[in-house]
C-alpha cells in the first residue's frame, strides 16, 4: 500500500517539477508529498541539529494529542443539548448531535485557514507551511459550539493573515494564531462568544435533537455563575441547576467552549506531547504553579466577591485554563525559548489568568487574555535570561583572573 | 498661470498624496488618524480641519521666514499653529456644534500633530508662499484621504452605516449578520492603516525596505 503509494507519487512528480505542465502547482504538491512521505531534504545553510521527525510530523502529534478533547468536546456538546432540553437519549444518539454541531467547524477552520495558506505560498513561490495544520484544530476547540461559521471563517481568516503571515509565515508569528481568531472573536462579536446562551446548543442540528429547554435550564458556564454571584460562597450547578463539584469540572460535562470543558481529556493529550517531548513540561507545570498559588492567595486575602473565594483547585479545572496550560502555552513558536524564561513565562500565565479572572468582572475568564499578554513578553524574559547569563559568567570571569 | 502650475509646484502638491504620504511613508500624525476615524463624517471634519490649518500656517510661516530668530524658531511656529487651531476651534463650535463634541481634544492636539511641525520646520522655513501654500494643501489631503479611507472601512463594517446613515439593510441582519465590534475599537484603525501601507508599498515598489 505505502509503496504503491509511493510510486504513484513519484509518477506524477515530474508534471509539477520546472518545465512541467503543472509547474504553477509545485507548492501545493509539495505540501501534500511532504505530508504523506518525510521529505529526503534537509536545510542547507547554517548549522541544524537533526530530529528524526520534521515539523509536519511534530504538527500532527499535536494534532492527535487534542483528538481526545475533540471527541470528548462532541459527546459534550450532544450531553449539554440533551440534558437542556431534557431529553433522554443514548450514547450514540448523543455522539453523533454534538459530532454534527462539531464537524462542520472544524471543516470551516481548516478550509480557509489552508485555502490562505495555499494561496500565500502559489505567490511567494515557497513550499506551504504547515502551522495551520495545529491552528485549524485549536480554533475549533476554543470557540462556544453556536458560533455562526461565517464568524469562525473571517476570525480564521484575520488570524492567519494578521497575527502570521505578515509576520512572515508559520515560526515567525509573535502571538499564539488560534488565540489571535479567539481574541478577534471576542472583541468584534461579544454577544456571541459570552454570556449564557452561546454555550449550548437547544436548536437542532441538521434536523436532529432540538426543543424547549426544561424550566430550570440556565446556560451560564460555571465561571460565568461564580461571577454573577451574589453570596461570597457560590453554589456551583450544572445547566439544569443540579449541584457540582470539583469531579465535575474535571471529567468535563459541563457547559463551556467545544474542546475546553473536560480536563481528564486535556490531560490525556497533555501525556502524549510530553512524553514525545513536543511540549515544554517547564511551561505546563509553572503555568498551573503560578494559576494555583496566584488562586490561593486571592482565596486568603482576597476581596470580598465570590470568585475570589473560588477555591484554587477549581480555578485549574473550570474554564479553559487546563486547555491554555497545555496547548496554548506551550506553543514553541510564541513561548519563551530559554529554560529559566520558560519557568517565568508559564507562572506569569498562570497568575495573571486568575488575576484577571478575580479582578475584572468585565471577564470571567481570562486565559486568552494572559496568553496573548506573555507572547508579547516571551522575547524581553528571554533577553534577560540570557543577558543575566552573560553577566554573571563575566563576573566568573573577572573574579577568578 | 504657468509659474503657478510649474512641474515642481505640481510635485510638492502630487507627492504627499501618493509616494511621500504623511500617514503611510512618512507615518507622522497616527494618534489622530487612530482617534477620530471610528466615523466618517468627524474623519473629514478632521482632515479638512488639518489641511486649512497647515496650509495657511505653512504660508505664515513661509512669510516670517527670514525675520524669524533661529533659536525661537520653535516657539514661534507653535504660536501660529496655535491661533490658527483656535480660530478653527472656534468656527466649529459655532457652525458644527455636534462634531466638536464628537472631535473633543482631537482639535486642539492638531497643535501637537507631527504632521504641521515637520512642514513647517522642513518646508515653509527653506521656499515661498505659494509652494508652502501648496505644500500645505497636498500634506493636508495625503492626511485626509487616509483618515476618510480608514473612516468608510471602520463606520461600514463597525456599525453598518455611513454618514450616520444605515448602509446595510435589514435582510442581511435577519440572515446573521452582526457589526463588528472590532471596527470601532482604536486598535483596528491601526491594523487598517497596516492595510493601507501594505497595498501602498505593493503598488509603489521602490518604497519597499530591502
Amino acid at each position: 500500500m505505502r509503496n504503491k503509494l509511493r510510486k504513484y507519487v513519484d509518477k506524477l512528480k515530474p508534471h509539477f517539477m520546472k518545465g512541467g505542465k503543472l509547474e504553477k502547482l509545485h507548492s501545493v504538491f509539495d505540501g501534500f508529498e511532504t505530508f504523506l512521505f518525510v521529505p529526503n531534504t534537509t536545510s542547507k545553510n547554517g548549522t541544524h541539529i537533526h530530529d528524526a521527525i520534521d515539523s509536519k510530523r511534530t504538527m500532527i502529534m499535536v494534532v492527535v494529542a487534542l483528538i481526545p478533547a475533540l471527541l470528548f468536546g462532541m459527546f459534550n456538546v450532544g450531553y449539554q443539548h440533551y440534558l437542556a432540553i431534557g431529553e433522554a437519549a443514548g450514547f450514540w444518539d448523543t455522539f453523533l448531535f454534538g459530532a454534527l454541531a462539531v464537524l462542520p467547524i472544524v471543516v470551516v477552520s481548516y478550509l480557509v485557514g489552508l485555502g490562505i495558506e495555499f494561496v500565500v505560498a502559489q505567490i511567494k513561490g515557497h513550499e506551504i507551511q504547515e502551522g495551520f495544520l495545529v491552528s485549524g484544530m485549536l480554533i475549533p476547540l476554543i470557540v462556544p459550539v453556536d458560533t455562526p461559521l461565517w464568524m469562525i471563517a473571517v476570525a480564521t481568516a484575520f488570524s492567519v493573515i494578521f497575527a502570521k503571515e505578515v509576520f512572515g509565515g508559520t515560526g515567525m508569528n509573535i502571538f499564539n494564531v488560534a488565540l489571535v481568531a479567539r481574541a478577534f472573536l471576542f472583541f468584534a462579536y461579544p454577544t456571541y462568544m459570552s454570556g449564557d446562551t452561546v454555550w449550548v446548543r437547544t436548536g437542532t442540528t441538521f434536523g436532529l435533537g432540538g426543543g424547549t429547554p426544561v424550566d430550570s435550564y440556565s446556560g451560564a458556564t460555571v465561571l460565568g455563575e461564580v461571577a454573577t454571584s451574589t453570596t461570597q460562597n457560590a453554589q456551583l450547578t450544572d445547566i439544569i441547576g443540579n449541584p457540582i463539584g470539583f469531579w465535575d469540572g474535571f471529567l468535563g460535562l459541563i457547559p463551556g467552549s467545544i474542546g475546553e470543558t473536560s480536563t481528564l481529556a486535556i490531560l490525556l493529550g497533555a501525556a502524549l506531547i510530553l512524553f514525545t517531548g513536543i511540549a515544554s513540561w517547564k511551561v505546563m507545570l509553572s503555568v498551573f504553579t503560578g494559576g494555583a498559588l496566584m488562586a490561593l492567595v486571592f482565596n486568603n486575602f482576597g476581596p470580598d466577591t465570590a470568585i475570589a473565594h473560588f477555591p484554587w483547585y477549581n480555578h485549574l479545572v473550570y474554564g479553559g485554563f487546563a486547555f491554555g496550560a497545555v496547548f496554548m502555552a506551550t506553543d514553541p513558536v510564541t513561548a519563551a525559548r530559554t529554560d529559566k524564561g520558560k519557568w517565568i513565562y508559564g507562572f506569569l500565565i498562570g497568575a495573571l489568568a486568575i488575576i484577571i479572572r478575580v479582578l475584572n468582572p468585565g471577564y470571567p475568564e481570562g486565559m486568552m487574555l494572559a496568553i496573548l499578554f506573555m507572547n508579547i513578553f516571551a522575547p524581553l524574559i528571554d533577553y534577560y535570561v540570557v543577558d543575566a547569563n552573560i553577566k554573571k559568567r563575566l563576573k566568573r570571569a573577572t573574579t577568578q583572573k | 498661470m504657468s509659474k503657478l502650475f510649474s512641474d515642481k509646484t505640481k510635485q510638492v502638491f502630487l507627492g504627499p498624496l501618493g509616494k511621500n504620504n504623511p500617514i503611510t511613508v512618512q507615518v507622522l500624525g497616527i494618534c489622530s488618524a487612530l482617534a477620530v476615524t471610528a466615523k466618517l463624517e468627524p474623519a473629514i471634519v478632521m482632515g479638512l480641519s488639518v489641511t486649512i490649518i497647515l496650509a495657511f500656517s505653512n504660508v505664515i510661516i513661509s512669510l516670517l521666514r527670514n525675520t524669524i530668530p533661529n533659536r525661537i524658531r520653535i516657539i514661534v511656529q507653535l504660536v501660529v499653529v496655535a491661533s490658527l487651531v483656535t480660530v478653527v476651534s472656534e468656527i466649529l463650535k459655532a457652525f458644527a456644534y455636534d462634531v466638536s463634541v464628537q472631535l473633543s481634544v482631537y482639535i486642539g492636539l492638531i497643535i501637537t500633530n507631527c504632521i504641521l511641525m515637520g512642514r513647517l520646520e522642513a518646508f515653509a522655513m527653506a521656499n515661498k508662499p505659494w509652494e508652502s501654500f501648496i505644500d500645505g494643501l497636498g500634506n493636508g489631503i495625503g492626511y485626509a484621504w487616509i483618515l476618510v479611507a480608514v473612516a468608510f472601512f471602520r463606520e461600514l463594517l463597525g456599525s453598518g452605516k455611513l454618514f450616520g446613515l444605515q448602509i446595510i439593510p435589514q435582510a442581511i441582519y435577519d440572515a446573521g449578520y452582526v457589526n463588528n465590534g472590532l471596527m470601532v475599537m482604536p486598535p483596528m484603525a491601526l491594523i487598517l492603516v497596516a492595510v493601507i501601507i501594505w497595498v501602498h508599498r505593493s503598488v509603489n515598489k521602490e518604497l519597499q525596505e530591502k
